[in-house]
Order: structure tokens, then sequence, then C-alpha cells
């Protein structure tokens, strides 16, 4: 899949879930959910930072927490570590904010900005955005891993 | 009644539509009147095609001071993909090993 012509400045995303925001934001800041879809990152979000594992134990991540407002937001910044041509470009911002619905289905909205001096961070995320939420949904809603 | 697939679909079953997304696609956080000056349309026709894009999720709109933003949402695109595309490439996969199990066995 191509995208390399995806937006360069700012990126949202959003998604309905079947899910409370307190079950939405455990999915999100706690490593033994995340691994299970986020390609396998263990992915540990404290007050202060949010650092990332990959399976054989290298680092995707390591970024100040920006804002942890469990459970309706979560701030923090990004880079894209793992990525060697997008790891030097300045640090970017992740935003996920949790809306609680009716019938208890939320709304998870993922907004990744301040890409403006990161085209090779804006392009390496555009689809794997796309496949967590899609991934995490799954996760919620049945109980399997995609 | 009509559910999150229905409207996804049905958004996509409309020619400007897709090409509003394609244009999102190059570029997103264009405002209304970009979009519109992009189509040869009214920008009432334009209003009435993102709405329709909104319901279904695929278009997210953000005010940006005293403009709207206009991005596009791939998410519930990944999702159908999911539900429907892999469950039938999967099925033609087992298909075939089927059929080379059946072959196979009778030879």
């Amino acid at each position: 899949m191509t995208t390399t012509v995806q937006e360069k400045t700012a990126q949202v995303y959003q998604v309905f879930i079947k899910a409370n925001p307190e079950q939405i934001w455990d999915a999100i800041t706690k490593p033994e959910f995340t691994e299970r879809y986020f390609y396998g990152s263990r992915i540990e979000t404290s007050p202060e930072r949010r650092i990332s594992l990959a399976p054989d134990g290298s680092r995707r991540g390591d970024d100040a927490t920006i804002e942890f407002d469990p459970p309706r937001k979560l701030v923090h910044e990004w880079r894209s570590l793992w990525d060697p041509e997008a790891a030097p470009e300045p640090t970017s911002r992740v935003t996920w904010e949790i809306e609680p619905g009716e019938d208890g289905v939320s709304m998870l909205t993922l907004v990744h900005d301040h890409l403006e001096a990161s085209p090779k961070t804006a392009e390496g995320v555009a689809g794997g955005w796309m496949r967590v939420l899609s991934g995490l949904k799954t996760l919620l809603e049945t109980g399997e891993p995609l | 009644m009509e559910d999150d697939e229905d409207r996804v679909f049905k958004a996509l079953a409309d020619p400007t539509r897709r090409l509003l997304l394609d244009r999102l696609f190059e570029r997103g956080g264009r405002t209304l009147g970009e979009l519109e000056s992009q189509l040869e349309m009214t920008r009432f026709g334009v209003m009435k095609h993102l709405r329709v894009l909104e319901q279904a999720g695929l278009v997210v709109s953000r005010k940006v001071g005293r403009t709207r933003e206009h991005f596009l949402n791939p998410v519930p695109i990944r999702l159908i993909h999911d539900r429907w595309i892999d469950k039938y490439t999967e099925g033609r996969v087992a298909a075939l090993a089927d059929l080379k199990t059946e072959l196979e066995g009778t030879a």
C-alpha cells in the first residue's frame, strides 16, 4: 500500500469502540494490551514517559508524556526510533481523546501533528495508525487480536 | 436500520465523494473553500457530500481558529478490509488447500 502522499502536517483518525473509556484507556497505556494490537510493542505509559519496547527488547519509542488525564486524554511526544530515516527528524506529537457515547460505545480520536518538519515520520506512521486503531477496536470488542 | 457499514458503503458509492476522499488523501486539513474550488459544484453540493462522508466516519473535521479543516479518516475502510477482504482471501486460500488435498489424495 502506498501512503507517500499522505498529509504531512497533521493526521486525524477516529474510531467508535464498544467499550467504556476506562477499558480503552487501559488498552492504550498498559503493555499487556498494546502487545496484542500494536505490532507486538509493549508500551508502558506513565504521567512522565511513554516507553515502547519491541518483542526483542529494543526501544521503538521513548518519549515524554505531555498530558496524562485518565480516562479521557493522553498527549505524548513521538519519534519513530525504529526507522533510521525518520528517527533524527524533529519530535512530533500524538493526542488520544476518548469520549463516552450512547449504548456503551465510546469515540476514540487520535491526532498526530507537529509533523511539518518530519515528512519521513508522517509517511511512516500513516498506514500504521489505521492498523493499530482497527486492531485496538477488534481486541476490545472481541477479545481477540486481529 | 442503517449500521456503520451501510453508511460507509453508501458514502463510497458516489464518484464525487470518492474524489473528495482522494483530494483529502493527497493532503489533509483542507477547508470547504479549497475542496469546492477543485470541483465543478456549488458550495452547497460539496457540503452535502462532506456531510455524508462525515456521517460515515470517513471524514473528520476540526475547527482551527475561524476555519474548519477536513481530514480523511481511513479507519472505517480498514475495518471493512478486515471484515470483508481478509475473509474472502482466506476462503480462497482454504479452497485451494482443499483442492490440493483432494487432488493429491485421489492421485
